[in-house]
């Protein structure tokens, strides 16, 4: 990184002609952005990767032979810029065609088209044609992984590494081979399935072109929806509903979950529900287990971890395998929904549970890794969820089906698992779930409703973030933290004893599921807080706001007439993280 | 001879502009690629009239290139062997057979590599392409950040951020065999930054600084035995992260080999208490003239603190065995070094000195000698001059000090007269013989031996370590070196440590400095903590380089004629403006090239 020496001092510099007056350490980049003047930029990502390796942002610093890259060079005092002379005009167009020369341009069978940043920055550029011969690498990738890498498509930004390096710090990703060769490799030799991995996806959403992406299961489900014997069910994750409109041109209140479910049922699903049943489930089931353990009745070391992120249960599996005892066994709201779908559901909807598909939409990678799970299947190895698509992937869909976005009308969920509370929205931004869960863990213990806003600090834009609440005058200590370097130091800190929780939400992706790994790409825009910011919304809007109040939820214990935690709704919604293996982290002492 | 054409001008340029590049290249890249790169060069220099070198180094480079692109099978690997010997073996000349000799050491040297080409199509080799400097640097000091420093004038900071690798700062700056030059970028465009001059700069410039704040006491007590660069290097560090140090130290004052070893026309009295004084200031108690196994044992030690680290460097010499060397006038040369780090000045007035060995501590001995009135001193060593183990600069100065070279020479044994003084030293001439290691082995030679007069003989045929009465206390030993680890813990005694010297034999300041630092983060991690150690400086943001080629700025010295009369200090230190230019020519590979992306990675340890 620049070294920023705030030493607030302004510096007076010159870019194309006009007078620009910006802080001390400021880039050369930002300071023409604060003018208006807005430069290409490939491999930059604010504040992870500024290490100049596309040479496409460079500017003629007069004075200077040669051309300075404007992503990390910061401004100093008298300097006159020119960011589009004809050097650096002329220097641009030929780095990005030979950044060309390599690249596997087939733009129309790429998931990127369309907001890739190379495919603008050359489209831009005015670039028709490439005076450089093609030499495009190849690569192997083991294509039934969920995250897939096109070695053809790499354009050696290095993102990635630097991503899950500095801001996830697994170090999934490394810089391989030297000279010429030098790529992007799974470290230390490692093939990505016995990487430590934990598919938090966000290497993809922060690739600037089709090199990293989802594996694509939308076939599978189209498959599925035009075979008349299947009974298609499909479950919307809560975050899902805040960010599917994005790439479609829509704006949120438009693109709002109930004309997803009419774009469904055009699709032809059978039934269509609602991840935020299921995440209210998931509140009673482990606010109950919290309780046991606050009670004392469950012996377990405190504190909790909530274990609906998957890809944070594959983190601690591999990094912290000594804690997987601290993770709720509470499955997670999409599992819970897939188990739910083919007992208690194909039970009401008098359907042969083996003839339902079980489709969930989500804003995850690593969901699709969970619902492949051994511990998360029938006992005669039927998957309880069978099909799990990101957001992305459920866009692609709706552009398949020729479906206008713009002219869907809302319609509602179905039946039985068809509602959620505002609780069960809120799963979807960092901190939601620890908000449900004390509001209904304060029901829990007390009998009585809090006020709905009592749990609200955990709210916030802080990586990191602690309370302590008073529950019938007992503290219970509370984090949050989202994004796996976070998640690392809070868990370090634990360790030291510089810290003591009772209860701890963990999400991989900053800022939550709002982030996640499937959710729709809008390069050099970080859209977590604003989609989060829109399931606040949406819960404040609801009538229901406790999970414990949910009439479905209700009715589905009546229905098993048993109260939760009891054995044989227990055996359904709960699991055991230890009956999977996981590759240890390298770095795992 | 006709006149240089305008092709072999530039020609002649780019060999010498290829040689610098060379020279400042990684250490580690893909091994299959620079072997192949090379072998393009070899290809080019063919003449073309044999088969062999003609049409076998092309085919060489095109398996070689399969290999690099994952088109190859064990079969190509086995298929490039075989062509590689028959042109060894067939070659009419050197550039050719040499060529074929590159790709066979390469076989040998690096076949996993190969392997991993051909099995995973991709490099074995994990390379780090950080500022050559910092990766070159045994204590990885965060070079381009403190020359930038040095710029801004702001040296104070820079000895911060030097501080928070090595508390050496003022040493190194006199006497580092600075190793970080060795593939400064700045090669590629005219010569390496003179960083160890910078170094000192700052250091003579800063003023006191004291050391940064410690972690909060952490209770626990460590016992250092032995103060010099790696025992005070440690307890520096764990002063810092909150540790009690106590430091034992056998002599009277502290420094080890630092005061005793390097000549003061070197490393001035005043410098190295400079250094010693911030380290000292940081809390750390010493107690002078114990010497652990004889005034303390380790095993009351053991019980009394909670970790120790063994740094008891290597301070007694190898002996010549020649007939002959008994008595007085046979001198070990760190026992004479040793003396004048203590203020004990012999008198050699008029006396004829002959220094037997080719190292650094060799020069010293013969300049010192000189410096104490000798009437001549002859340097007399078995190989030639180019394979002197010691620095050029110092055979040099010591040359330009008046003192004589005699070289190929071997010691055979000492002649006395009837009372027993010396008269000569016999030695047999050598040759150099077969290079192994890089340097040829000396070898007798047919002719007669000869004798060279003299009245003394100072020894400096290397250094052995006193370590007799850890062995006793069961430490293990491979012959008088201590063994410990790569994270210098000594096996089967938890607790204990040791570095330096007295584990690795005699080597750099530097080294010595890297090994305590090894250490400290290792105690403190068994001792249950992880003290991160950082600088709280900022780093001035790189401008624009200098990438016009531009002369290095060099120390001068004093004029040898009147330097070797004294033991004042022989380097004059950059003028101000000499540094402010150096400094300008520092290239920020910490952020230019892949150096952004290494240098976040390692600002603190």
């Amino acid at each position: 990184m620049v070294s920023k020496n705030d030493t607030g001092k302004i510096i007076n510099v010159t870019i194309d002609g006009r007078p620009v007056k910006v802080p001390e350490g400021t880039t050369i980049l930002h300071a023409a952005q604060s003018v208006g003047v807005f430069l290409p930029t490939l491999c930059y990502l604010k504040e992870v990767n500024d290490i100049g390796a596309c040479r496409v942002c460079v500017v003629e610093v007069e004075g200077y032979g040669r051309l300075v890259t404007s992503c990390n060079t910061a401004v100093k005092e008298g300097m006159v810029i020119h960011t589009n002379s004809p050097q650096a005009r002329e220097t641009r167009r030929v780095n990005v065609e030979l950044i060309l020369s390599q690249h596997d341009t087939q733009c129309a069978s790429c998931v990127r088209s369309g907001n890739c940043v190379l495919q603008t920055v050359a489209n831009d550029l005015g670039i028709i044609y490439n005076n450089y011969k093609k030499d495009v690498p190849k690569g192997n990738w083991n294509k039934s992984f969920p995250l897939i890498r096109h070695e053809s498509k790499c354009i050696k930004c290095m993102r990635c590494i630097q991503y899950c390096n500095n801001v996830q710090n697994i170090g999934v990703w490394d810089s391989i081979n030297s000279g010429g060769r030098t790529t992007v490799g799974v470290s230390g030799g490692r093939s990505i399935s016995e990487s430590d991995c934990s598919l938090c996806g966000q290497c993809i959403t922060h690739c600037p072109v089709g090199a990293l992406r989802v594996r694509d299961d939308t076939d599978r489900v189209f498959e599925a929806l035009a075979d008349p014997d299947r009974i298609t069910v499909v479950q919307i994750a809560p975050a899902v509903r805040v960010a599917w409109g994005e790439t479609l041109g829509l704006n949120r209140e438009f693109a709002n979950v109930k004309r997803l479910v009419a774009a469904f049922r055009k699709m032809g699903f059978d039934y269509v529900f609602d991840t935020t049943f299921s995440a209210d489930l998931t509140i009673m089931e482990e606010g109950s287990e919290f309780v046991r353990i606050l009670t004392g009745k469950d012996k377990r070391r405190r504190p909790l971890f909530t274990s609906c992120c998957p890809g944070w249960v594959r983190f601690v599996k591999s990094h912290y395998p000594d804690m997987v005892d601290q993770l709720s066994t509470a499955k997670s709201p999409q599992q819970m929904f897939g188990a739910v779908a083919k007992t208690y559901l194909a039970e009401l909807l008098q359907v042969d549970p083996s003839k339902i598909f079980c489709v969930s939409v989500m804003p995850c990678v690593a969901k699709k890794s969970e619902c492949d799970l051994p511990t998360m299947r029938d006992d005669n190895g039927m998957p309880d969820v069978d099909c799990v698509l990101t957001t992305r992937e459920i866009d692609r869909m709706i552009k398949a089906e020729h479906i206008l976005p713009t002219q869907l009308e809302e319609e509602e969920f179905d039946d039985f698992a068809g509602i959620g509370s505002g609780a069960g929205v809120i799963f979807g931004a960092a901190g939601g779930v620890m908000e449900a869960a004390l509001r209904s863990v304060y029901y829990l213990i007390t009998g009585e409703n809090p006020t709905v806003e009592a749990f609200s600090d955990v709210r916030g834009r802080n990586g990191w973030r602690e309370a302590t609440y008073f529950i019938k005058g007992d503290p219970i200590r509370v984090a949050v933290v989202s994004g796996l370097g976070n998640a690392r130091k809070l868990i370090e800190a634990l360790r030291t004893g510089e810290v003591q929780y009772d209860f701890v939400e963990v999400m991989s992706c900053p800022g939550g599921c709002a982030g996640g790994g499937g959710q729709p790409i809008t390069p050099g825009q970080e859209k977590a807080l604003e989609r989060g910011e829109s399931l606040y919304g949406i819960d404040r809007a609801s009538s229901l706001r406790f999970s414990h109040e949910n009439p479905e939820v209700r009715q589905m214990y009546e229905y098993y007439s048993d109260k939760p935690m009891m054995e044989r709704v227990q055996h359904k919604l709960h699991t055991d993280h230890s009956r999977w293996h996981m590759p240890l982290s390298p770095n795992h002492k | 001879m006709p006149p240089e054409s305008q092709t072999e001008k530039v020609l002649r340029e780019l060999y010498g502009i290829v040689l610098r590049r060379v020279a400042s290249g990684a250490s580690l890249l893909c091994p299959v690629d620079m072997v192949t790169a090379f072998l393009k060069l070899c290809h080019a220099q063919s003449c073309g009239k044999c088969v062999p070198c003609r049409i076998g180094l092309g085919q060489l480079i095109a398996m070689l290139e399969d290999v690099l692109n994952g088109n190859a099978t064990n079969a190509t690997v086995a298929l490039i062997e075989n062509t590689a010997r028959s042109i060894y073996a067939s070659a009419d000349c050197a550039i050719g057979f040499g060529a074929a000799e590159m790709v066979l050491n390469g076989l040998k040297g690096f076949r996993e590599d190969y392997i991993a080409h051909i099995k995973d199509k991709q490099c074995s080799v994990q390379c780090e392409q950080g500022a050559p400097c910092m990766s070159l640097c045994p204590a990885g000091v965060e070079i381009p950040g403190y020359i930038a420093l040095i710029a801004e004038e702001r040296y104070a900071d820079a000895i911060r951020l030097i501080r928070r690798d090595n508390p050496f700062p003022t040493v190194c700056g006199y006497v580092c065999e600075h190793p970080c030059e060795a593939k400064c970028r700045r090669h590629i465009l005219d010569d390496a930054v003179n960083i160890r001059g910078l170094k000192r700069f700052a250091a003579d410039n800063a003023g006191y600084v004291p050391p940064p704040e410690k972690y909060p006491e952490t209770g626990k007590r460590v016992a250092v035995i032995g103060a010099g660069p790696a025992g005070l290097t440690a307890a520096y560090y764990l002063a810092l992260m909150g540790h009690s140090v106590e430091v034992f130290e056998k002599r009277e004052q502290l420094g080890g080999m630092l005061r005793y070893g390097i000549p003061r026309y070197r490393l001035p009295s005043d410098k190295l208490d400079n250094d010693i004084r911030a380290i000292l200031d940081t809390g750390i108690k010493v107690r002078t003239g114990i010497e652990v196994g004889r005034d303390v044992g380790l095993d009351m030690l053991r019980e009394e603190y909670d970790a120790i680290f063994i740094s008891i460097g290597a301070h007694t010499d190898k002996k010549l065995k020649i007939p002959g060397t008994e008595g007085p006038d046979v001198l070990p040369a760190i026992e004479m070094l040793r003396g004048l780090g203590a203020g004990v000045h012999k008198d050699f007035t008029g006396k004829t000195v002959n220094v037997i060995g080719g190292g650094n501590v060799a020069m010293d001995a013969a300049r010192s000698a000189m410096r104490l009135g000798a009437r001549r001193v002859n340097i007399v060593y078995r190989r030639r001059q180019q394979d002197m183990t010691a620095l050029p600069e110092e055979v040099e100065g010591a040359i330009a000090e008046g003192c004589d070279l005699i070289t190929l020479c071997a010691p055979h044994s000492i002649e006395r007269n009837a009372e027993g003084n010396i008269k000569a030293l016999w030695v047999q001439p050598q040759l150099a013989g077969p290079i192994v290691d890089g340097r040829p082995l000396p070898i007798d030679a047919a002719e007669p031996r000869h004798r060279i007069p003299c009245d003394l003989i100072i020894v400096a045929i290397g250094q052995a370590i006193e370590s007799e009465n850890f062995g006793k206390a069961r430490i293990p030993l491979d012959r008088d070196a201590i063994c410990a680890g790569g994270d210098s813990s000594v096996l089967d005694h938890p607790g204990i440590f040791a570095g330096g010297d007295c584990v690795t034999g005699p080597a750099t300041v530097i080294k010595a400095i890297a090994a305590g630092k090894v250490a400290a983060a290792n105690i403190d991690e068994y001792l249950g903590f992880h003290h991160p150690i950082k600088a709280d400086v900022d780093i001035p943001a790189p401008g624009m380089i200098k990438t016009e080629a531009w002369g290095r700025a060099n120390m001068v010295e004093r004029e040898a004629a009147v330097r070797k009369q004294d033991f004042e200090m022989i380097e004059e230190p950059l003028s101000g403006e000499a540094a402010c230019l150096e400094a300008s020519r520092c290239l920020r590979c910490d952020h230019y090239g892949y150096g952004t992306y290494w240098a976040d990675r390692r600002r603190k340890w």
